[in-house]
């Protein structure tokens, strides 16, 4: 075991990993932390927290990592390559591993300009994958990033990286995550999944380079509260692809949100029969509330 | 305003607008009096600065007429003088002063009538403006 | 080059409204080439500022003139005895011109014109775009070419990032995204390897983290 983390011990037991996504609330009060906490709490192996996600300013995803385990969830603390320089980041890391933190998620990190600072200056001094290559070099060569050794209580994260099999070009987004593996990252959390076929030819090239048994690959799937929240995506947010043919069920449906629990419980009983997918990522972001209903429709639990 | 004789400079190029205006003359064409013509070799020869010095002056309107598109003896002279106009127009909204006082026409060296017609409207539009708020300063 | 771009009008005419006499100083350098600068752009700002303060009732005589590079000593100290007479100088050089006229002529205002916005090139007559970052440890040899330290939003050395569709990039639809453009390059000179390879942290202690840079070549100081 590298962190001991009960993701870790999920994931290398070989069982179908179910992790969740909540984002901390624009406030300086766990509340919102301790409900979410109460809901997902006996449904999911780990939760993830965003860190400041699409910019916007929001309580610390380490701080509120800690709520989430105070209260009986594990966390996976998101960090960006946005808002820190190597000097902060590997602060945070050791003073999050002091708090109890074990599992770290690493991405890039939306750009300023999406959020509510957009006057900000980003920092960008390291990448995502130099990122996961300096979490892994402070676990397993005890080193700082400069090389400087990190003497005694070196932290030992389970490192996450994210993987975009809709971004382009289509055909580099596995040699990518080949390099996120090589930096070090334990487990990938894909982005959230709507063209399912395009996830299976993602799929079929990581397994013709043999990625899914050096990483365990966790789908994202994301359930649509409408149709409008849909066309959204499709048209605003990027690097997503959202088929048509799934708005238009959207849009027939009587009861919207009950479709969309419907859709995103078919994905995952789909993704489930995929090689080489070691679990599944719900992310349904201020609808926290679904997420034990999707697990048990879909047999997960 | 009854009596507001505005100051109105055209700067015409040789090859269109100020044929034009001969025509107009020897044809009798009588047009507002109160356009001077300045003649230039083409209207791609306008230069920006002369433009606004001509405000500075205290022009109250000024327009740069050049051929047809498509026919300039220099190929895009009028293209181009166009162009500084726009940019002209968008300094003159800086300063505070209308970017209709400036104007881009495009005419042939035949058409004396609507050499007579341009000067004529465009006169008329000064008018309604008033004078440029450089007047009397 | 390095690419500037006019400031309003009106704010150059605030910072010069207590002064009765102004020497306008264009720049034959790079703001002339990206057209913010130059001649015409001297004598248009100066008449600009004649014409404000005419509006105003209040007269302000401008002298205008370019000098070859306001980043040279050399041509700076050509235009003193015309600035000896001014209350103040406005400079149509980038952030560099302002600042050599200001070190020369200690007893002067030298205020900006213009903003300064980036080294970069004409793309097309009256387009410019940035190209450089100014980090002071090129690595255009292992990326085709394209820089991704400044044509990347997020600077970063391993993309392209998640945000990269249809080859733009998520900040802006009209922006092609440089990872896109560096892989497209690698690939067609079939260098793939070199998008392959993990490219570690960059020592950013050469670009400005490093605090103000300067460089010698011994030969030429006399």
């Amino acid at each position: 075991m590298k962190s001991g983390s009960n993701l870790e011990k999920v994931l290398s037991q070989g069982k179908f990993a179910v992790t969740a996504e909540i984002g901390p609330p624009k406030n300086a009060s766990p509340e919102k932390l301790v409900q979410d906490a109460k809901i997902l709490k006996g449904w999911v192996d780990a939760v993830n927290i965003t860190d400041n996600q699409t910019a916007v300013v929001r309580l610390s995803s380490i701080a509120a990592g800690v709520h989430l385990a105070q209260n009986g969830v594990e966390p996976v603390v998101q960090m960006t390559c946005r808002d820190r320089n190597r000097i902060a980041m590997q602060s945070d890391l050791l003073g999050a591993y002091s708090l109890g933190i074990r599992n770290l998620l690493c991405l890039s990190g939306d750009h300023q300009k999406f959020g509510n600072h957009p006057q900000a200056k980003n920092v960008y001094d390291i990448d995502s994958i130099q990122l996961i290559d300096m979490v892994r070099g402070m676990r397993d060569d005890r080193k700082f990033l400069c090389g400087e050794e990190i003497k005694e209580h070196h932290p030992r994260y389970f490192i996450g990286a994210v993987a975009n099999p809709f971004a382009d070009p289509f055909e580099f987004r596995v040699l990518r995550l080949e390099k996120k593996i090589n930096a070090g990252a334990d487990f990938i959390q894909t982005q959230s999944i709507f063209d399912i076929n395009r996830f299976e030819k993602f799929m079929e090239m990581v397994r013709r380079r043999g990625l899914h048994k050096k990483v365990y690959i966790i789908a994202g799937v994301t359930p649509l509260k409408s149709a409008r929240a849909a066309r959204f995506i499709q048209k605003r947010v990027a690097g997503m692809i959202v088929p048509d043919q799934l708005i238009e069920r959207m849009e027939k449906a009587g009861d919207q949100k009950a479709e969309g629990i419907k859709i995103a419980v078919e994905q995952i009983q789909h993704i489930k029969t995929i090689e080489g997918v070691a679990g599944v990522h719900i992310m349904a972001i201020n609808w926290e509330s679904v997420v034990p209903q999707i697990v048990e429709m879909a047999g997960l639990r | 305003m009854s009596d507001f004789k505005p100051k109105i400079v055209a700067f015409c190029c040789y090859y269109c607008a100020y044929a034009a205006a001969d025509v107009a003359g020897s044809l009798r064409v009588q047009y507002a009096p109160e356009v001077r013509l300045v003649e230039i070799p083409c209207s791609g020869r306008i230069d920006p600065v002369v433009i606004l010095k001509t405000f500075e002056e205290g022009a109250d309107g000024v327009y740069v007429a050049g051929c047809l598109e498509g026919d300039c003896h220099f190929l895009k002279g009028n293209i181009r003088a166009r162009q500084r106009v726009n940019y002209v127009q968008k300094i003159l909204g800086e300063l505070g002063i209308d970017p209709e006082r400036l104007a881009m026409y495009n005419l042939s060296g035949a058409q004396g009538g609507r050499f007579a017609q341009i000067a004529n409207e465009f006169t008329e539009k000064i008018k309604k403006l008033g004078p440029s708020p450089l007047r009397g300063r | 080059m390095i690419v500037a771009e006019p400031k309003p009008i009106k704010e150059v005419a605030g910072y010069i409204k207590d002064c009765t006499k102004i020497l306008v100083v264009g720049c034959g350098g790079c703001t002339s080439v990206c057209m913010a600068g130059g001649e015409t752009e001297a004598e248009m700002l100066a008449a600009s500022l004649r014409i404000l303060r005419k509006m105003e009732g209040r007269e302000l005589v401008t002298a205008v003139t370019t000098i070859t590079r306001q980043c040279e000593p050399e041509f700076v100290e050509s235009i003193s005895s015309k600035v000896k007479e001014v209350d103040a100088v406005v400079s149509l050089g980038c952030g560099v011109g302002v600042q050599f006229l200001a070190e020369h002529y200690r007893d002067k205002w030298v205020l900006p014109a213009l903003n300064t916005v980036f080294a970069g090139g004409t793309v097309q007559a009256g387009i410019w775009e940035e190209r450089c970052g100014l980090c002071g440890d090129c690595i255009l040899h292992l990326t085709g070419g394209i820089c991704p330290v400044i044509r990347c939003a997020k600077s970063i050395l391993n993309g392209p990032c998640g945000g990269s569709q249809n080859g733009k990039c998520e900040i802006n639809p009209d922006t092609p995204c440089a990872w896109h453009l560096i892989y497209e390059k690698l690939s067609a000179m079939n260098r793939l390897d070199l998008i392959l390879q993990f490219h570690p942290a960059k020592d950013w202690s050469k670009e400005r983290s490093g605090g103000l840079r300067n460089r010698k070549r011994e030969d030429a100081v006399l």
